[in-house]
Formats: structure tokens, sequence, C-alpha cells
């Protein structure tokens, strides 16, 4: 087989900073091609290099045996290179057609011939099993659709070589199963797709070789049919990283955190309806669920930024429906958000102002009312040092952190609390292999301090290996709860569909 | 009443409307391309006054309207460089533009004709009127359509070509994703601060249109601050109407109604004071019911 496209010896520096270093990589002709690596191990930067982002320092890009340069993503569209990213670019509202065209309109005399656009979307789709109404306005569409687009976004533009950037990162288990089959089929139709992701389960569900890349260099390239986990994981993070997550028995204790027939929205069609659980000291309990079925509603209800329409919560013995944010954490609540960057962190701020924020009210952070940025520090430091956070100093401004030391800082501020309950939200989404390890670690830590943890994640494998139960959400009720150690990812995804039990 | 609603009010209110709506058509498209356009007032007024000046010393209305366009267009340079090539904010450009304008044309008022205040002389021209002979013959009535000026029906047609070039054409298409999502439109090849460059300048000829309109069309005058809100009006219009020229179009309509409907009620003996607020009263009250209607729909 040929190779369609070839990188040779790329090296892109920022100053002092190697971002690729003596890269090589060959990709052939109709094959998915996985390039793996943490964050900040160089992946974007090379597949912004081969999308004409931006240009390598040094080194050969060669295209069909031709060597190229792209100055900007136009110039590698019009070498039929096509890349979807992880955050969309696409108009809202405008339709699924009008998204595809845009810039490169069919036209009938002045006007655009909005039915030979219309018919040639609605040809693609059919042709790539692609199945979107062209007539849908996009921002209505779930993620999984949107991602859709994009694909078809490149197709129409007549790629041959599809980038595909964490494409699964924001997806649904079962949007990213139907993903991973068009990637398939688009592969078996000839295109040639790179698969840029660092989750290993993908990899080797689809991918026929891996190209693996750590600091800014490649560590290994196999074929994925002759390789195992194991390998690739020691070539990401060049040391074995247990994907077993050891949970010593502990005894449940009293509930910390009840839930009892809450409802939450109209009554028509509650967000939540009669939603009770509870959480014990000592267990981390798991809400699955399809995004959009109540997880948000009911991390809202818990938190306070959602009014609660019916039922009771209760922190710690203590009734907290109509608490504040702030008399809830007093109670003993910590809340580890989804949204790390908009939620969980100032990203303009430094370090010691993120991770003192929520105890700054009080000594030793404050005296007299007055901030002692000196004991700020000196309470970051200690943070930064024991939960491992790979950042210059306490002064460091946050925004320049990657996704799994953010996470990192955010998990040391929140644990550090010591509160009896702690509400987690998708922990590890976007975060990497080394990251995942040391964050699912911190949390068994926290059940075997006698912490009740409320853990909601889209990640199967995640729940399956870290909580005690599982509590299945579906359009606002719990369908289901499963032991964890007596379930499955199919069980539970069945579930999560909305089947019904025996 | 029945006097109150005459065929009279209805032309005063179609003829106050058109340079609302021009100066509504120009921020529909600035505001679909990215740059939300609060200089419609200062535009207007330069146009104004460009459109006096020229009018005067060419004794030829189209000339005047011809330099209003071009002037404005050139007045809207500094918002559309300053937004795009020189990445300033656009809302503290317009607030400048809007301040040049009423200190600029008072002062040029006082250096070219030598008076502060009011201009006015025999020699600045009116726009012609023209009287369509089919609609005479529809009686009084349709006289409300009958002998307005060019410009006004003119502004009707730049309606209709604004909506069939916003929705049907490739240009069109580029204006709304270019501001809904630049960065997208980057992505696809759209150089979108050439866009937006181009959309505000060729959008402030249709200001500039708007205020030739004021002061060549009911009136030949120019006096300083002339414009008195209008292009903060055609800015609650396209707010109003969403970006949406038609829509924008209908509420300047019914902001004319009200501008046309105070000046009627003053003959009623209505104090002056209270009929020259009432558009302003109309104005608010339409934004609260929409703003209403909007948190119901959310």
């Amino acid at each position: 087989m040929d190779n369609i496209l070839e990188v040779e010896n790329i090296e892109k520096r920022y100053g002092d900073l190697v971002a690729n270093r003596d890269v090589n990589l060959a990709v052939r002709q109709g094959e998915i091609h996985a390039v793996m690596g943490e964050n900040g191990a160089g992946k974007s930067t090379l597949m912004a290099i081969l999308f004409g982002m931006i240009r390598p320092s040094a080194g050969t890009v060669r295209l069909r045996g031709k060597p190229v340069q792209f100055a900007s993503t136009l110039d590698a569209i019009s070498a039929r290179i096509g890349m979807v990213h992880q955050a969309f670019k696409l108009f809202p509202s405008l339709t699924v057609w009008e998204n595809i065209v845009f810039g490169a309109e069919p036209v009938r005399g002045a006007l655009l011939d909005r039915k030979a656009a219309r018919e040639r979307v609605a040809a693609l789709a059919r042709t790539h099993h692609l199945d979107v109404d062209p007539d849908a306005v996009v921002g209505k569409l779930p993620i999984g659709m949107q991602q859709r687009v994009e694909i078809l976004k490149a197709l129409y533009r007549d790629a041959e070589i599809l980038i595909l950037d964490e494409p699964t990162a924001v997806l649904a288990p079962a949007e990213r199963d139907g993903l991973l089959k068009i990637m398939r089929e688009l592969a078996a139709s000839g295109k040639t797709l790179l698969f840029v992701t660092h989750k290993l389960n993908e990899v080797m569900a689809v991918s026929d070789r891996v190209t693996v890349m750590r600091r800014g260099e490649v560590t290994d390239r196999m074929v994925t049919a002759d390789t195992t986990a194991a390998a690739i994981i020691r070539a990401m993070t060049g040391r074995e990283v247990s994907h077993e997550v050891v949970k010593p028995a502990t005894a449940r204790g009293r509930p910390l955190l009840e839930i009892d027939r809450l409802m939450v929205g109209n009554a028509a069609k509650p967000a939540l309806d009669a939603v009770s659980f509870a959480v014990h000291a000592g267990e981390i309990v798991g809400i699955a669920g399809v995004a959009g079925n109540g997880q948000a509603e009911l991390v809202d209800a818990v938190t306070g930024r959602r009014v609660i329409d019916g039922g009771t919560l209760t922190i710690a013995g203590t009734r907290a429906n109509d608490l504040s944010l702030r008399e809830r954490r007093g109670l003993g609540m910590a809340i580890v958000p989804e949204d790390r960057h908009d939620v969980g962190s100032v990203a303009g701020m430094p370090a010691y102002v993120n991770m003192s924020m929520g105890k700054h009210r009080a000594p030793p952070l404050s005296r007299r009312g007055l901030i002692d940025r000196a004991a700020m520090r000196r309470h970051a430091e200690t943070l930064i040092q024991r939960f491992g956070v790979a950042i210059q100093g306490p002064d460091t401004r946050v925004g320049t952190l990657s996704g799994g030391n953010l996470q990192k800082l955010i998990v040391a501020r929140e644990f550090d609390h010591q509160a009896p309950v702690l509400l987690v939200e998708q922990p590890t989404r976007g975060v990497d292999v080394g990251a995942i390890e040391y964050i699912h670690r911190v949390l068994v830590d926290e059940r075997s301090a006698g912490r009740a943890v409320l853990l909601i994640s889209s990640e199967l494998p995640e729940l399956l290996a870290l909580c005690d139960r599982i509590l299945v959400l579906y359009e606002g009720r719990i369908v289901r709860e499963l032991a964890a150690s007596q379930t499955d990812e199919k069980e539970i995804g069945f579930y999560m569909a909305g089947g019904k039990g025996a | 009443m029945i006097d109150l609603i005459s065929p009279f009010l209805i032309y005063s209110a179609i003829q106050a409307a058109t340079p609302l709506l021009l100066a509504a058509m120009a921020g529909v498209f600035c505001s679909r391309v990215g740059v939300f356009n609060m200089a419609l007032e200062g535009q207007m007024l330069v146009g104004a006054f460009v459109a006096v000046a020229a009018g005067y010393f060419t004794h030829n209305a189209y000339a005047g309207i011809a330099a209003a366009m071009v002037g404005t267009m050139v007045f809207s340079v500094i918002l559309a460089a300053g937004s795009t090539w020189f990445r300033g904010n656009p809302v503290v450009l317009c607030i400048g533009m809007n301040l040049l304008a009423s200190g600029m044309t008072a002062y040029f008022l006082r250096l070219v004709f030598g008076v502060s205040g009011t201009f006015t002389n025999p020699a600045i021209p009116l726009i012609p009127r023209l009287s369509l002979p089919g609609l005479a013959a529809l009686g009084p009535w349709g006289a409300v359509l009958n002998n307005q000026t060019a410009v006004t029906y003119v502004s009707w047609l730049i309606v209709v070509l604004c909506t069939i070039l916003l929705f049907r054409t490739p240009i069109g298409l580029r204006i709304r994703g270019a501001g809904e999502n630049p960065e997208a439109a980057v992505a696809l090849g759209v150089d979108v601060d050439k866009l937006q460059f181009a959309t505000v300048v060729v959008s402030g000829a249709l200001v500039g249109l708007g205020g030739a309109q004021l002061s060549l069309g009911a009136v030949t005058l120019f006096s300083e601050d002339m414009t008195a809100g209008r292009g903060w009006i055609a800015l609650v219009a396209i707010m109003l109407a969403r970006d949406n020229p038609v829509g924008a179009a209908l509420a300047c309509l019914l902001f004319g109604l009200t501008d046309a409907l105070g000046l009627r009620l003053q003959s009623f003996g209505l104090p002056n004071q209270i009929a020259t607020i009432l558009p302003y009263v109309i104005t608010l009250v339409a934004l609260v019911a929409f703003a209403k209607r909007k948190r119901q729909l959310a």
C-alpha cells in the first residue's frame, strides 16, 4: 500500500519550547491511523501543521509523494485535507446545508442555488450514510449530528484525508459508537482518517495503526492488531500505568447526602421526576445516563443553581432546599464541576487565588476582613505539591494549564475542604491517562476516608471502576439501580437507552 | 378620531419612516456581519449636512443625495476600519462617531455658512415628489402613497433588495455566517475583516440617503442635531425585529406613525412637549412588551 501522507523530521519551536521534535509519520491510503498521546504531547501541533494552521520550523510534509507547504488552511483544503475540530466551527442559526456549502456555494445567476445545494448535501449524506436533514437548524441538533455536519463540510470540499481531533470527547456513548461506525465506513470507501485521541478503547476498536507521541516526539509506531493497550500506555506515559482501580473494602456509614422525591421543572414534563436516593459515608454512587436525561438538573438542584420544585434535599442531616450554595457548602459539600473553565476556575487569575476560593473568607487566608496573600501563596504551594499539579508556581495564571492539570488544581482545592459530601461531575473528561489514574486514585482515597461521593460521568468504564452503586437516569427518573460489581457496560447502556427491566 | 386618522396622517407616517427605514437596513447588515453599529445617529447627521451643503452649491437635489451617500460612506470608514483592522471596540468607536458628527456638523455649519443653529436658504433644493397617476385616481386614500419623494419609493425597494441579498445570495450567507461565528467563516476561506469593512462602508450609503431625505425631503434646511434620535430609533427597530429587514421596516413604519401622530396631536391642542416625547414613550412600551414576550419564549 502507498503512503498518501508522509511527515519527515518535522520540528516546531516556540522560542525555547519545542512542541514537535523530529516527528515522522506515515499514513497509508484508506487506513484509520490513530495519533495518541497525553495532553501536551504535540498531537495538536502536528495536526495544525498538517492542516496549514501553523508552519513547521523545519521538516517536510509529503502528500501523495510530493512535498507540500501550506500557507493557510485553504491550501490544505484545496489539497483535499479536511479537519473536524474538537470545538466545532459551525453557524448555529444557519441550516445544515447552509453550513456545508458556506464559502463554496452553488449559484444560479447572482442568487444562491438553494435547490442544487440541498440536493448535493442530501446526496453526499446518502453516499456516506451520514443521515442528517439538510434543512435542520444546526444549533438545534444534538452534538453527534453537529459533528456529522462537520464531517460533511469536509467531504463537500472533496476531502480525501480527514483529520479528527478528539472527536469522541464531546459525545455520549451511543453517539460515540455511531461515529466509530461512520469512521469505519469512510475508511472502507477509500478515505484516509487521522484519528487524534487519548482514549485507548477507541483506538483498539477502530484504528489500523497507531503512532504514539510523548513530549513532542514520536515514541512508538504500532499495528493495532499486534499490540496491546498496556504497550500503548507505556509508550504514551513512559511508565507503567495501572488502569485497574483498587478499591479497598469500606464500611458503609450513615447517609450524608439524601435526596427524597426531588422534583425539578414544570409538572407537565419535569426535568427530574420524584428522584430519590441517598449517598452514604464511604461509598461512591454513580449517575449514568445519556446527556439531557436530568443529570444537569440534578447537579443544579443539589448545588442550588436551580430551584427545587418538590421533595427534599438533605446534606449531612440538614434540610438544604432553600439554602444558598455557600450555606450548602458550609454544611459540608465540595463540588468538582463539569465545566472546569467557566465554573471551576477563573482563567485570568493566578493559581493561588483559584486555590484559595471558598476558604478566602476565614483565617488563616484572611484576617479582619482583609485577604492575606502570603498565606494564600503558602496554601497554594502546599496543595500544588501534595496533588502534583504541574504548574510553574502559585502566581501562574490557570488559563495556561492543560485540562488535566487544571482538573488536578480544582480537585486539590475541593478535596482540601475535607467536606463529607463530594459532588464530582465528569472528573476525567478531556484529561490524559496519567491524570485520570491520579484522579481515580484520590477519589477512592476519599471514599476510604469516609466521604460520600456522588459521581456523574458519561464514561461507563469509569463508573464501573469507581462506584459501589450506579443509578441510571432516563427522562428525569431513576429507572434502575445497579451494583457496580455485578453489571457491565452493556446492561447500563440498555437502561440508559430506556430499556425496561425484567 | 375620524379627523385624527386621516390619509394625511398616513402620508406623513410614510414620509417620517423613510430615514428610519434606510438607517435600519444599514444597521441590520452591520449587525448581521458582526459589527454592532450604534453610530447610525451620527452617520445620518453627516448625511443630512452633506446633502444640504452639496444641494446648496449645486442647486441639484440629486447631487445632494449622491454627495450625502458618498460623504457618509467616508465617515463610516472610522467604524469599518476601526473595528476590523485596528481591533477597536465598536461601542467606543460609535460613541466617538456620534459625538464627532454632532460637533463636526455644527463646526462646518458655522465655518461654511456662517450660521449656528439652523441654516436655511432658498438655494437648497427640495427632493422632487413623484406623482403617480394611477394612485391619484384612487382618491384620498390612494394619495397616501402618492407624491412621496423618490427616496421614499426607493427605500421600500431597498427593503426588498436587502431581504433578497441577505437570504438568497452567497454574499448574504457569508454576511450572516461571518457575524455569527467569524472563526468558522475564516476557516472556510472567507476574509471576515474585508467583508465587515465592505458591509459597514456600503451600508453607510444607505444611512446617508436617509440623512438626505431628512434634510431635503420634507424640509430644506439643516439644523444642529436635527436627527433628534432617529438613528437610535432605527437601532431599536433592528433589535425589535432581531435583525430581520422586513420586520425592522415594519417597526420603522410604526415609529414613523407615532412621529406623525405626535405632530398631528399638536394641532389638536396637545402640548408640544408631550407630542415630541410620544414616539419615545411608544418605543419604550414596545421594548418592554417585546422583552416580556421574549422571556415567555425562553
